[in-house]
Parts: structure tokens; C-alpha cells; sequence
């Protein structure tokens, strides 16, 4: 063969060398990030605990004041909003990448709205609490979305189509919410409210062996489909031609997606834009580099656990996390909106 | 004119009967309205309480519902002719005030004056709830329109329910430091028209005239846009004057229902789109047609909710949306892909 | 490279929902030559090459290749004995030349398979194909609508495969841009005995860059063949309702179609 290497060869590899590079930094980045926030909601609180009291207290040991503080208070919290954010980051960025419309996220199609429903419903009528309530919302979420799914889809399926049939879903579920709560006498409305805006006020340690086990499904089976996903980018009619099957990607990083929302939900309420903010923010991050999934799962666990170190204690009044995170997404929402608009593209 | 008149309503039913239908089944849902409830009530107290007695206890129910039926009357009608305006001027099927995002709007801007600035009164509500509502309207509607492709119901539906979701996250934020005001505020997600007295009605009812003329005298200059902007320009109309005049009528008529019941999705959705197959385009038998449906509509919404919840009753608002929802979902099926 | 590969349909019918759009088409696409698909707006012609693409199902009968029905291939199999260019692609936002391109080599990729250098050949000799390597680090949204096209053509070349399927790749170009991707298509032809399968809509340029024509009607095949076989007065009569003459192109001797309308005869 010819000794030197074609020089458009060496070109490819050379943008693909600088896009892996530029995708593990964006990773490595986000990863210290989460590591800091994690840290920084473990020792610093209303008190300052010392890091290594902070470490002594998560190898097991026994510290007297820390162990109560950071083990029994910070520690759990800490944990849900990671895992939560975590979920609801690669569950909405799933979303968006598959129907290639960042405001398709399960927010707004009503995913994260039947979730809520059924965790309100089994809440207030059915009197259930912790893992039971997870799989009834994880049953009825799933059931949500086969009906968005299977009502849009006629003469093949199509992301449009489906977003407008979400979008009716989620009006009605969200009627359907109003009316539990105007029913729930027992529970304090004030409490219903916050639920329903997001908070990890409630988190304890027995939730998170739930919501580790359904990032670890979940999130496994949402990255396996990764590449698929991005081929997906360039339209169903091209994805298919280059061999990806369309309909059953669709259907297993739905399902996945979903299975993350109503876990997260099902914990702690559907945290307002989490999962709308993720993806967007992930793609601008990684700009075409690779996938954008993990990144925004990241930055989903980013947004919560910051959000939440906000609401405790840099404001005035004590907020759960989806006031912060609605005020934080709303105004970026409207801007993503505008934008998209003009430029006619997609995420 | 007369021509015109035929050709809009070719093959369909003579407008001035369907017309005539649905006035009598108005007053048949109206004495259906006052009749039934959760006390069971005879004829003869129904009478008696119209001609005003409150002597027994039957007579007074009758006497409670009566200022009920007439704001579901009212607001129906409002709602009715609200979004038939809103989807001849967007030309969207799925334009709708609760979609658009109006009555959310509304709401907002009625929470922040109470919680802000401590406006209580009634007629305080109708200013904020019509300000809401137009700010509201034009902020959908203009985030929709930008880009090439102009304001397709896809970017409507979106623009919409995200607007939706970003200003219910700020009635959140506002409202939950606050325990006191929890409970006034909650009236203000569910619309119902169960609260009604005769002084919220006086009080929406200019508001709601003046927006039924603007909407009368629009209704012609309608049927022009909807052939497109380009066609109205050509036909010699000033398609920005038009649609000023039309929003304007719409956001008043759905902002001053808002701010008597609450937010009542879906009625501006389903009623204009069932007139509109019964009655053809012509959007002055439409806007007729519909205002009278959108009555009909509510008042059976709100005596279904009575029923149904036997002995409390479902807010009319829960019940318009279930029978909307399912509706806007067959709309999005009937429409061709390219069109959404 | 030789095309080895043949495909054919026997006795399909498909469309959309329960409403047929296509009945009972047989047709071989001959191996190794160009083919254009024409026909009347709704005859089928998009239709027929979705579903030879497998992005339709059919409701009967069967799209062979090399007698093993489509439908029953492993999808990445499939995407590697032929490719299609759909009518409206989508670009990612803000992808580049080079990566898009490289996304034709998706059928060859596993869960955790690397890029090889067989992969960056493949790439290369697609973008130097279509004359695009000078554009490989430019972002999509940049170009204009003739090289956006030679580069999703550069995309289904990286695929490497034996048949290529376009769904009218010429509309929304202006001439000179019809005649370079025509001339493209030629070339893959003859250096790389590509089968290319085209729904063309200008007769004139289908006949002249055709081996091969099916003419559709209804649903149907109504004749197929040669340019000169299919492209008479009769037939183009029969299946666009129009009146017509057809001459010799003065330019490729092939035949040329001349409407001929209610006014303007001399």
C-alpha cells in the first residue's frame, strides 16, 4: 500500500481524536462537579462538619454530632438528588434526542403527568408510601406513554403527532391531579403542593436502593441505545436505511425513560425542568462531540443537588428544589423556544 | 350575499335551524341546570324559587342555583365565541384559551396581585385576570410565530404548554412561603362555576358585552383572513387591524370568564370545531353557533359534575377537560402530518 | 467492485393504513444499471421505493433481494447491501461534513466497536466520490442546497453498499445542480457498479440518465424497460394524460418528451 497515510484520512481522525477529546473533558468536568456538590451538601450545611469527618462518617464510623447531621440528615438528601437528577436528566435528554425537539421533553408530553397522577392518586386515595407508590407510578407512567405512543401512531409514527397527543394527555392528567387534591382533606395542601413542585425534604436512605437499582437498569439499557439514538438525529427515514430499527428503539428508550421518571417521581415529586433543562444543556456542552445522554444525566444530578443547596440555604425563604429549578428553567425555556423558532433546527 | 351565505353552508344544515336547536336545547339544559343538584327538588319549588322565595329549603337551592346557571350560560358562550375567534385569526384547529395558555395567565396575574399587593376584591380580579390573559395571549403567540414557518399548531401546542408549565412553577414559587393563602389560591387552578353570585356576574358582565360586540363586528372581516394574509391584503383588508380587533374581543371574553370561574379548558377547543362541521366557515353563523354550544356544553358539564359526585360535585373545569382531552387527541389524528 | 446483488419485488401491494397505494407489483431492478422510477404525482412511484427500502411494510407479497425477502433481514444486514437517500434528511444542528458522513458507516458498528481504518476509507473515497472532502470540517447549516445533497449522498456512499435507493434527490435544486448530481449518480455507476434506483420527476433527464424505466400508473406498473421502449407517445400519453411528441435529444439521442398543451401550437 502507499507509504503515506491519505491526508483526508488522516484529517477524519484527526476531528474525531479532538471530538472524543472534547467529549471526555466535558464528562471529566461534569463528573468533578458532581463530586464537588456532593462534598460541599455533605459538609457544609447550617453547620460546617470537617471532610474528614464527612468520610469518617460514610465509612461507618461513629462521630458524635456528624454522624446525626451528615449521616442521618445530609447523606440521604444528598443521595436522592443525585439519583434522582441523574434519572431525570437521561430520562428527558432520551426524549428530546429521540424525537428531535428539545421541548419534547416528558415534562410537557405528559409522561412525567401521569406519574404524578397516579403517585397523588396512590397517595391520597389508596393511602400507600414509599416502594408501592414507585410502582404505581411506574405502571402507570408506562401506561401513559403506550397510549401517547400507540394514539400517534397511525400511517407510522410521528414525533409531532406524538407531542400533540402528549401534550392533550398531560392537560387531562393534570386535571385529574387538581381534583385529588382538592379531595385530600387528610393531607395538608401546602404539603401537596410541594410535593407536586419537587422536593427531597422526605428523602431517606431506604429510597435509595430503588432509585440506584433503576438508574442501573434504566440508565444501562438508554446508553446501550446510544448510537442509535444519534443516528436517529438525522431522521427516522435515514436511521432506518443505515439499519437501526426504528420503532423498537423507540419503544425500549421510551420504556427506559419512563421507568426513570416515575422512580424519580414516584420519590420525589416530578422536580420542575430537570429533565427539559438537561439535554439542551448537555448538547450545548458537548456541541456534536458524541452522546448526549450521560453528559445530561450529569448535569440532571448537577441541577438537582445544586438547586436544592439554593433553595436550603442561599434564599431568603427555605424553597423545595422545583421552585429553584422551575425559576432557573423557565426564563430558559422561553429563550429555547425563541431560538428554536428562529433557526427552524432541533436539538 | 345571499349567495355566499348558500355556498359557505352548501351541503350542510341550514344555519338558522341549527340555530333554533340549540336555543331550545339551551332552555332544556338550563331548567335541567336549576332542577337538578344535590337536593332533590319538585316542580313546584322551582317556581316558586324563580319568582324569588327562599321560604323553604328546596326554594332556596333553587334560588343558589340560579346565578350558577346563568354565569355557565355566560361563560359558555364566552368561551364558545373566545376560541372560535382564536382559530379562524391563528387558522389552528388546536387553538384553544386554556391551550394557549390564557387562563393560566390569568390566574397568574390574580395571584401575584393578591399575594404582592394584597388585592382581594372581585373587581380587582377582572382587570388582573383580563391583563393576564391578553399579556399572555400575546406572548404565545408571538414566541410561536417567529421563525420561517410561521405559527404552526405545533409550535402553538408547544409554546403553549411550556408557557403553561414556566408561569405554573412561578405561581409555585410565589405562593409557597405563603401558608395563609394556599387554600384562595387553589380555587385558582380548577375553574368551577359553583361560587358564582350575582355580584361576580355584574361584575365580568360589561367586560363580556363589549367583547361580544367586538367579536360581532369581527366576525366578517374573519372569514377574509382565513384564505391567508397575502389573499386578505389582496382583498383590501389590513390584516394587523383585523387581528388586533379579533384578540382583543377574544382575550376579553376568556379573561373575564376566567376571572369569574377559574381556568375552563377545552370548551373554546371542541365547540368551534363541532360547529364548524355542523355549520361550514362562515364565521358569523360559526361565532352564533358556537356560542350557544359553548352554553350548552358547560351547563351539561356542570350538571354532570353534579351528578357524577353525588353528594359533593366535580368542578366543571375536570369535567371539560375530560371530555376535551380525548377530543384534541382525535383532532391530532384526523390532521395530515405535513399540517401539524 | 462488481454488483452482485439483485432485487426484486413479486407480487407486492403496499400503502398506507389499510388504503393499497400499490397492487401487485412484480418488477427486477436490473443489476449493475441505473433505473428511474416515473409516474403521474400519486401513482405510487415514492411509495414502491419506500417499500423496496424497507421503510414501508408491505401488506402482501414480498421485496426480494437475491431472493431472501427484505423484511426478514437483520435490519444492520440489510443496511449494508443497500442504501437509501430519503426525500427530506435531517442534519443534526451544527454536525459537521465530516461527522455526518461518517454516521453512513453506522451498519458496520457494534455496542463498543471502534473506528477501524477501514471505516476512514470508506469515508474518504465517499466524500472524494461526491467531491466534498474540501468540505469535511464545514458545518452542514452552511452549505448550500447542492452540496448539502452531495453530502447526504456521501453519507449513503460511506455505507458501502451494492444498491442505492433515491427518493428524488433533484427537487428543490436548480438545473446545473440536477445535471452535477445526475452526472454523480453516473459515476458511481460506472466506477463503482453501483445499482442506483432513482424516482425522478423530469422525463427528459430520467430517460436520458436511465439504463432502465418503469413507468407507474395507479399503482401499477404500466410498462418498464428501455428509454426507448417506454418513453413513446402512447405511453406518456396514457400515464401523465398528456398530449405529447416525443423527438430524438439532440444532445444523448435519447428520447425527449414535448407537452403539448391547448394553446401555443404553432
Amino acid at each position: 500500500m502507499t507509504t503515506a497515510i491519505n491526508p483526508i484520512e488522516q484529517r477524519l481522525k484527526q476531528a474525531r481524536k479532538q471530538r472524543a477529546w472534547r467529549w471526555y473533558r466535558v464528562v471529566g468536568f461534569l463528573l468533578i462537579l458532581v463530586i464537588a456538590l456532593l462534598l460541599l451538601t455533605l459538609s457544609v450545611g447550617q453547620s460546617i462538619t470537617p471532610l474528614s469527618e464527612v468520610v469518617a462518617v460514610i465509612l461507618g464510623e461513629q462521630v458524635p454530632g456528624a454522624s446525626f447531621v451528615v449521616g442521618q440528615l445530609r447523606l440521604p438528601r444528598v443521595l436522592v438528588a443525585l439519583l434522582v437528577g441523574t434519572s431525570f436528566g437521561l430520562a428527558g435528554a432520551a426524549f428530546q434526542i429521540m424525537l428531535r425537539n428539545p421541548l419534547a421533553s416528558p415534562d410537557i408530553i405528559g409522561v412525567s403527568s401521569g406519574a404524578s397522577a397516579a403517585a397523588v392518586f396512590a397517595i391520597i386515595m389508596l393511602n400507600m408510601s414509599g416502594g408501592s407508590v414507585a410502582v404505581f407510578s411506574i405502571f402507570a407512567g408506562l401506561m401513559v406513554t403506550l397510549t401517547v405512543f400507540g394514539l400517534s401512531f397511525k400511517h407510522g409514527s410521528a414525533g409531532t403527532r406524538l407531542i400533540l397527543v402528549g401534550i392533550g394527555m398531560a392537560a387531562m392528567l393534570e386535571s385529574v391531579i387538581a381534583y385529588l387534591l382538592s379531595q385530600a382533606q387528610s393531607w395538608d395542601l401546602q404539603e401537596a403542593m410541594r410535593w407536586l413542585t419537587g422536593s427531597v425534604n422526605s428523602a431517606q436512605l431506604t429510597q435509595v436502593p430503588l432509585l440506584c437499582i433503576s438508574v442501573a437498569v434504566f440508565g444501562s439499557l438508554l446508553l446501550s441505545r446510544s448510537k442509535d439514538l444519534e443516528v436517529l438525529r438525522t431522521g427516522d427515514e435515514t436511521a432506518q436505511a443505515l439499519g437501526v430499527r426504528v420503532n423498537q428503539t423507540r419503544l425500549v428508550v421510551m420504556l427506559s425513560a419512563v421507568g426513570l421518571i416515575a422512580v424519580g417521581v414516584a420519590t420525589t415529586g416530578p422536580i420542575a425542568f430537570v429533565a427539559f433543562l438537561s439535554g439542551p444543556i448537555a448538547v450545548r456542552l458537548i456541541s456534536n462531540t458524541g452522546s448526549a445522554l450521560l453528559p445530561a444525566g450529569l448535569i440532571g444530578a448537577c441541577l438537582v443537588m445544586g438547586g436544592d443547596y439554593i433553595g436550603q440555604f442561599l434564599l431568603p425563604n427555605r424553597y423545595p428544589v422545583g421552585v429553584v429549578t422551575g425559576a432557573l428553567g423557565a426564563p430558559y425555556l422561553i429563550y429555547l423556544m425563541i431560538r428554536t423558532n428562529r433557526k427552524g433546527g432541533s436539538l | 350575499m345571499k349567495f355566499l351565505c348558500t355556498y359557505f353552508s352548501a351541503n350542510r344544515f341550514p344555519p338558522m335551524m341549527l340555530i333554533g336547536c340549540s336555543a331550545v336545547l339551551l332552555i332544556i339544559m338550563c331548567t335541567l341546570s336549576i332542577s337538578i343538584g344535590t337536593r332533590v327538588v319538585a316542580w313546584q319549588d322551582i317556581i316558586n324559587g324563580l319568582m324569588g322565595s327562599v321560604a323553604t329549603m328546596e326554594e332556596a337551592s333553587v334560588a343558589m342555583r340560579l346565578p350558577r346557571t346563568l354565569l355557565a350560560l355566560l361563560a359558555g358562550s364566552a368561551l364558545g365565541i373566545s376560541g372560535a375567534i382564536m382559530q379562524s385569526v391563528t387558522r389552528n384547529p388546536l387553538a384553544d384559551p386554556g391551550l394557549l395558555g390564557v387562563n393560566i395567565g390569568a390566574s397568574f396575574f390574580v395571584v401575584i396581585g393578591l399575594v404582592w399587593f394584597g388585592l382581594s376584591q372581585m373587581s380587582h380580579y377582572v382587570w388582573l385576570a383580563i391583563f393576564g390573559a391578553a399579556t399572555t395571549a400575546l406572548f404565545v403567540h408571538v414566541i410561536s410565530a417567529i421563525g420561517h414557518d410561521g405559527a404552526t399548531p405545533l409550535k402553538f401546542a408547544l409554546a403553549g404548554a411550556a408557557t403553561s408549565i414556566a408561569i405554573s412553577s412561578f405561581i409555585m414559587a410565589v405562593v409557597l412561603p405563603r401558608n395563609d393563602i394556599a387554600g384562595s389560591v387553589q380555587s385558582w387552578q380548577i375553574g368551577g362555576v359553583g361560587g358564582a353570585t350575582y355580584g361576580s356576574i355584574t361584575l365580568i358582565l360589561p367586560f363580556l358585552l363589549i367583547g361580544g360586540l367586538l367579536s360581532l363586528t369581527v366576525a366578517r372581516k374573519l372569514n377574509t383572513i382565513a384564505l391567508g394574509d397575502d389573499v386578505a391584503m389582496g382583498l383590501g383588508e389590513s390584516v394587523t387591524r383585523i387581528r388586533i380587533h379579533a384578540w382583543l374581543a377574544a382575550v376579553l371574553l376568556a379573561g373575564a370568564t376566567t376571572a369569574a370561574c377559574g381556568p375552563i379548558g377545552f370548551v373554546g377547543l371542541v365547540v368551534p370545531h363541532l360547529c364548524r362541521l355542523l355549520v361550514g366557515i362562515d364565521n358569523r353563523w360559526l361565532m352564533t353557533l358556537s356560542a350557544l354550544c359553548g352554553a350548552n356544553l358547560l351547563l351539561a358539564a356542570d350538571v354532570l359534575g353534579r351528578i357524577l359526585a353525588r353528594p359533593s360535585e366535580l368542578s366543571v373545569g375536570i369535567v371539560t377537560a375530560f371530555i376535551g382531552a380525548p377530543f384534541f387527541i382525535w383532532i391530532v389524528r384526523r390532521q395530515k402530518v405535513k399540517a401539524l | 467492485m462488481t454488483a452482485r446483488h439483485t432485487l426484486s419485488t413479486r407480487q407486492l401491494s403496499a400503502g398506507y393504513g389499510d388504503t393499497s397505494i400499490l397492487n401487485g407489483i412484480d418488477i427486477t431492478i436490473p443489476t449493475g444499471q441505473i433505473t428511474s422510477i416515473i409516474g403521474a404525482n400519486a401513482c405510487g412511484k415514492s411509495t414502491l421505493l419506500r417499500t423496496m427500502s424497507r421503510l414501508l411494510t408491505p401488506h402482501q407479497g414480498q421485496v426480494l433481494l437475491d431472493g431472501r425477502s427484505i423484511h426478514k433481514m437483520a435490519t444492520k444486514d440489510l443496511a449494508q447491501l443497500l442504501g437509501l437517500l430519503p426525500q427530506s434528511p435531517i442534519a443534526p444542528e451544527g454536525i459537521t461534513v465530516g461527522d455526518l458522513v461518517s454516521r453512513g458507516r453506522h451498519p458496520y458498528h457494534k455496542l463498543f466497536s471502534q473506528w477501524s481504518s477501514t471505516d476512514d476509507v470508506a469515508i474518504t473515497s465517499a466524500l472524494k466520490a461526491t467531491n466534498t472532502a474540501e468540505l469535511i470540517d464545514r458545518d452542514v447549516d452552511e452549505l448550500s442546497g447542492g452540496q448539502r445533497q452531495r453530502v447526504w449522498i456521501a453519507m449513503a456512499l460511506a455505507q458501502e453498499t451494492d444498491i442505492l435507493l433515491l427518493d428524488e434527490p433533484t427537487t428543490y435544486l436548480d438545473v446545473a445542480h440536477q445535471i452535477e448530481i445526475l452526472d454523480l449518480m453516473v459515476e458511481l455507476n460506472q466506477d463503482r457498479g453501483t445499482t442506483i434506483i432513482l424516482v425522478l420527476h423530469d422525463l427528459n433527464l430520467a430517460a436520458r440518465y436511465s439504463d432502465h424505466l418503469i413507468a407507474m400508473k395507479s399503482g401499477r406498473v404500466f410498462d418498464q424497460g428501455s428509454p426507448q421502449h417506454v418513453m413513446t407517445e402512447p405511453t406518456v400519453h396514457s400515464v401523465f394524460g398528456l398530449n405529447n411528441k416525443v423527438i430524438s435529444d439532440p444532445i444523448s439521442k435519447t428520447p425527449m418528451v414535448l407537452p403539448i398543451g391547448r394553446y401555443k401550437q404553432a
